[in-house]
């Protein structure tokens, strides 16, 4: 990206004005290197955002920015509906609550280690992945009404992990406002046999080790220390969210065409907070919230057998639970005055500070953890939320490490047999259900996770807690 | 001249699709033939067990290419298959379709990288040469 035309606002905040159609200024959160390397659509489109009606203070892009459609990956804004402010498909995505769940085994690398492929073994043949692939969780329509109300404390009355757990996933584990009679009877129909189930793409199930501890009294909190070993996944509402994404991008298609919305960018289908389609989809959004909820839930359960069938001396427990593919209603304070806002975060995690009440009381000193995706052969991170952060970008951080090239060139990089031997020589055991899906996962094909994670830090938006490192990774 | 009648193309962080053919609807045909095969390689290796019909409609040609690919993965999803070749009939913005294929089979397939859906984004739908081009991104 061309930076400069870009008005340096801090070390690493860089602001495109508001200018022509833009009703409020883009913000960028990256250095000047990460910025140089992000493509010039991410401009592009978060300056589309700034477009939208309703919006309030500015369009943020966090530093693992890259092109998205309609928003970018990476993208956050805040709408207010006394202002006309509208919800957007475009600001949710596909893969509607895709997320992040850590959870802590109680043991050291030198315990894992010996045992470490049986474990890679367990986690791949009893957690399903891959395309097509079912759970054991048979539901009838009536059933999966139920896991759409009632996300991760439907899954934990069926017995997958313990009622304590749930404070420890955002929303307390569901999702408020759902409206199940807004979901369409095709997403219900594809969502009935996949509660349990990975996906394919990038989602994984990793055991990880904390290589770094950056900051030991949040890690303290946070229960956590080096050397320890964690247990990662990350995935979303599978189908559900998908069919509901798809249905709602040409639902809301209808509405701004019906009202006359002028949009910079038809990918940016949206409707007004306060009208019937934007209600409808802010309420088929929240059931399928739900269902990714319920789907971590149950696959941290699954996953949590499995790691101590090998090592039954395990005590493996929830850090925390982030979505970072969401809309959420949230009070902030703008101009010196609390606002009830819709806030988009695309590819992006929300990260409230020290003393917000909706992070858990074992952390509340020291902010909500923010778990950051990294690559399969580097690593991985978990921030923690700051007191700043409510006022640079509604208490958003990045997400992963946001990829630097196409899936398509990684094909042409690497061979998924080739990179699971470089890996395996390095002390990191892949196990896929897909070479094709494991070359376009490349870690090289990321950015540098490092740097993600040193700017989020510099800017304020989330601090450095800890690095994880992979030591063995399942791939959907 | 296209480098053949589908083809797989670079955007970001997902895959963009693009059919040619001397119809829309052959154009149209190789666009979701394109996006399967992200999902299982080669396309000749799925045995056409199963069939689905789709239907789709919208108010112009490029919106109704998102409603045909999104469509067909969405049956193709409930019926539990992966399409190894698919059909399209169009007439006054209304287009009738059907897909055969068979469930993903790692020992035979490979690919597995699957599709969530078809998005608006580079969608372009237009008469290229003697004949048409389709193609939109999809995420996955």
């Amino acid at each position: 990206m061309q930076t400069s035309d870009l008005h340096q606002i801090s070390e690493s905040c860089f602001e495109i004005p508001a200018v022509g159609l833009m009703n409020v200024p883009a913000r960028l959160f990256a250095d000047r290197a990460l910025l140089e390397g992000m493509d010039e659509k991410v401009r592009e489109q978060i300056s589309n955002v700034a477009r939208l009606p309703g919006i309030v203070t500015a369009a943020f892009a966090m530093p693992d920015a890259h092109w998205g459609y309609g928003f970018p990956i990476g993208g956050v804004a805040a709408f207010d509906p006394r202002q006309g402010g509208v919800i957007s498909m475009g600001g949710i995505g596909y893969d509607i609550s895709c997320g992040v769940r850590a959870l802590r085994t109680g043991l050291p690398e030198e315990e894992v280690r010996p045992r470490l492929e049986e474990v890679a073994t367990a986690l791949f043949e009893r957690v399903p992945a891959g395309i097509g692939s079912e759970g054991k969780i048979r539901l009838d329509r009536r059933g999966l009404d139920e896991v759409l109300l009632g996300g991760a404390r439907w899954a934990v009355e069926q017995g997958y992990g313990e009622p304590g757990e749930l404070e420890f996933v955002e929303e307390r584990g569901r999702m408020e406002g759902a409206d199940t009679g807004a979901v369409s009877d095709t997403a219900k129909s594809r969502g009935l046999n996949q509660i349990g189930t990975l996906g394919s793409g990038n989602h994984y199930l990793e055991v990880q080790v904390v290589d770094q501890v950056h900051d030991a009294d949040a890690a303290s909190a946070f229960g956590i220390a080096a050397g320890e070993v964690l247990l990662t996944l990350h995935c979303g509402s599978r189908a559900i969210g998908h069919q509901v994404a798809t249905d709602y991008q040409r639902e809301l298609g209808k509405a701004a065409r019906r009202l006359g919305l002028s949009l910079p960018d038809r990918e940016l289908v949206c409707a007004p907070i306060d009208s019937p389609e934007g209600r409808r989809y802010y309420g088929a959004m929240a059931a399928a919230v739900n269902g990714a909820l319920a789907n971590r839930q149950v696959i941290a359960a699954l996953a949590a057998r499995a790691f101590r069938s090998v090592l039954p001396e395990a005590r493996v427990g929830i850090l925390y639970d982030v979505s970072h593919n969401t809309c959420k209603v949230e009070e902030h304070e703008v101009d010196g005055a609390r606002r009830r806002l819709w806030v988009h975060r695309k590819g992006a995690t929300r990260a409230f500070g020290p003393g917000h009440p909706d992070v858990p009381a074992a952390y509340r000193e020291v902010g909500q953890p923010v778990l950051v995706g990294g690559t399969m052969g580097t690593g991985s991170y978990v921030l923690a939320g700051t007191s700043a952060s409510a006022g640079l970008a509604f208490a958003s951080a990045c997400h992963g490490a946001g990829r630097s090239m196409s899936r398509n060139e990684a094909l042409r990089h690497w061979r998924g047999d080739r990179l699971q031997r470089e890996l395996a020589s390095r002390g990191i055991l892949i196990k896929g259900h897909s070479l094709r899906g494991l070359a376009e996962e490349a870690p090289g094909a990321y950015k540098d996770i490092d740097d993600v994670a040193r700017a989020t830090h510099e800017a304020g938006l989330a601090r450095r807690v800890a690095r994880l490192r992979p030591i063995a990774c399942v791939k959907g | 001249m296209p480098p053949g009648p589908y083809e797989v193309f670079e955007h970001g962080a997902d895959y963009g699709v693009r059919g040619f053919g001397p119809t829309l609807e052959a154009a149209f045909e190789n666009a979701a033939r394109a996006m399967f095969s992200i999902a299982v390689e080669p396309l000749s290796a799925v045995r056409p067990l199963r069939r689905i019909a789709v239907e789709a409609e919208a108010p112009d040609e490029e919106l109704l290419l998102v409603e045909w690919l999104n469509a067909l993965l969405a049956a193709a999803s409930l019926e539990g298959i992966v399409p190894g070749d698919c059909r399209a009939r169009i007439s006054d913005g209304r287009l009738a379709g059907e897909a055969s294929g068979e469930p993903f089979d790692p020992a035979r397939h490979r690919g597995g990288t699957e599709v969530k859906g078809a998005t608006l984004t580079l969608l372009r739908v237009a008469r290229e040469g003697e004949g048409y081009l389709a193609q939109c991104v999809v995420d996955v």
